[in-house]
């Protein structure tokens, strides 16, 4: 089969900005959606601020699977 | 990279295969975290970051020793610069995760947030420089740690039974169960402990990479290579060196806390009558 279109150079990079869109967005919403709890009731600022980093801590998670896959199967 | 690629173009292609003796421009890889056997013990090979794995540990008891041998009712020194340690954890995480049972569990939330804040500190302590947590051994041992803490202490608390019901939220119509339990099991047993060990190790592995990119294109295009074209590309790897390490120390800090965090948060889980 001959080719038709090829891309070359680090796929892995690609990959890696592609797997990074996801994640991306959602640690924006985490934090935004903090903020605006945080401004909205400032007194629960201890409660909101802990669940706002474990809700970046998962949507991080994926960004950084996304990072190692890379290495682990090569460019 | 096209500046880079411009730079380093016009030079002749080297042939040296070390890092830092080449010619060419070569990015950091995989190999900044292979390490040579030191010495032997037996049939293990003793390579650098289980000196420092030791070293810090060593450091860590001592320090905590010293604090704490001879604890004073109104702290002074050293003392209490260790008890703001401990009352971080047992305030920050412990009881405010878990509550009030959470007191149970502070030696080892401490024990793990410093152990990890340690050996993640390694990575910007001159000589050392290598965050110990960027091979994935370490984390991937404090994780499974965690995680047969938080099954152990859920099945003591709701029995075996008990603990596996625990992890299916009730009260969903009865059609979306099928759905429901194989992901809740795949989510909570198998990616759980994973994604734990894995966002600490890539973390490091990744900051540390990136220290090592900008501190190699800085030595490059400074000492190396100097071209007219390369200089500003050196400055901004001198520079960026320098923000990368401010901006790693506040990573490793945050690392340690959310590990900490997430093993309070799952043995919490555990503990709380269902989910």
């Amino acid at each position: 089969m001959s080719v038709l279109a090829q891309v070359t150079g680090s796929i892995g990079s690609v990959g890696y900005g592609l797997a990074a869109i996801g994640p991306g967005i959602g640690i924006g919403i985490v934090f935004g959606m903090g903020v605006q709890a945080i401004a909205r009731q400032p007194e629960a600022y201890n409660l909101i601020f802990r669940n706002m980093i474990l809700g970046f801590a998962f949507a991080e998670a994926l960004a950084l699977i996304g990072l190692v896959m890379p290495f682990v199967y090569g460019t | 990279m096209t500046a880079i690629a411009l730079a380093a173009g016009a030079l002749p292609a080297g042939t040296g295969t070390r890092m830092l003796v080449a010619e060419e421009f070569h990015a950091p890889g995989l190999g900044l975290f292979q390490w040579e056997p030191l010495f032997d013990i037996g049939p293990i090979g003793v390579t650098k970051p289980m000196v420092l794995a030791v070293f810090l540990s060593a450091l860590l008891i001592i320090f905590f020793w010293v604090a704490f041998h001879r604890p004073q009712l109104v702290p002074r020194g050293v003392q209490n610069l260790a008890e703001i340690g401990y009352l971080f954890v047992r305030d920050d995480i412990a009881r405010n995760i878990i509550g009030k049972r959470g007191d149970r569990y502070v030696p080892l939330l401490f024990s793990l947030f410093f152990f990890i804040w340690f050996f993640n500190l390694a990575s910007v302590i001159p000589i050392a420089q290598f965050p110990v947590t960027s091979r994935f051994g370490y984390p991937a041992v404090l994780a499974a740690i965690v995680y047969v803490t938080w099954v152990g202490v859920g099945i003591r608390a709701h029995g075996l039974g008990g603990f596996f019901k625990a992890q299916i939220p009730s009260g969903l119509p009865k059609a979306i169960y099928p759905l429901v339990i194989p992901i809740e099991y795949a989510s909570n047993m198998i990616v759980r402990p994973f994604t734990h060990a894995v966002r600490l190790f890539a973390n490091m592995f990744a900051g540390h990479l990136l220290i090592a990119l900008f501190a190699i294109t800085a030595w490059h295009f400074i000492v190396e290579q100097p071209t007219v074209l390369g200089f500003g590309v050196g400055v901004v790897g001198v520079v960026m060196t320098a923000v990368m390490t401010a901006f790693e120390l506040l990573i490793q800090a945050l690392q340690a806390f959310i590990f900490t965090l997430l093993a309070a948060s799952y043995i919490g889980g555990a503990l709380e009558e269902s989910h």
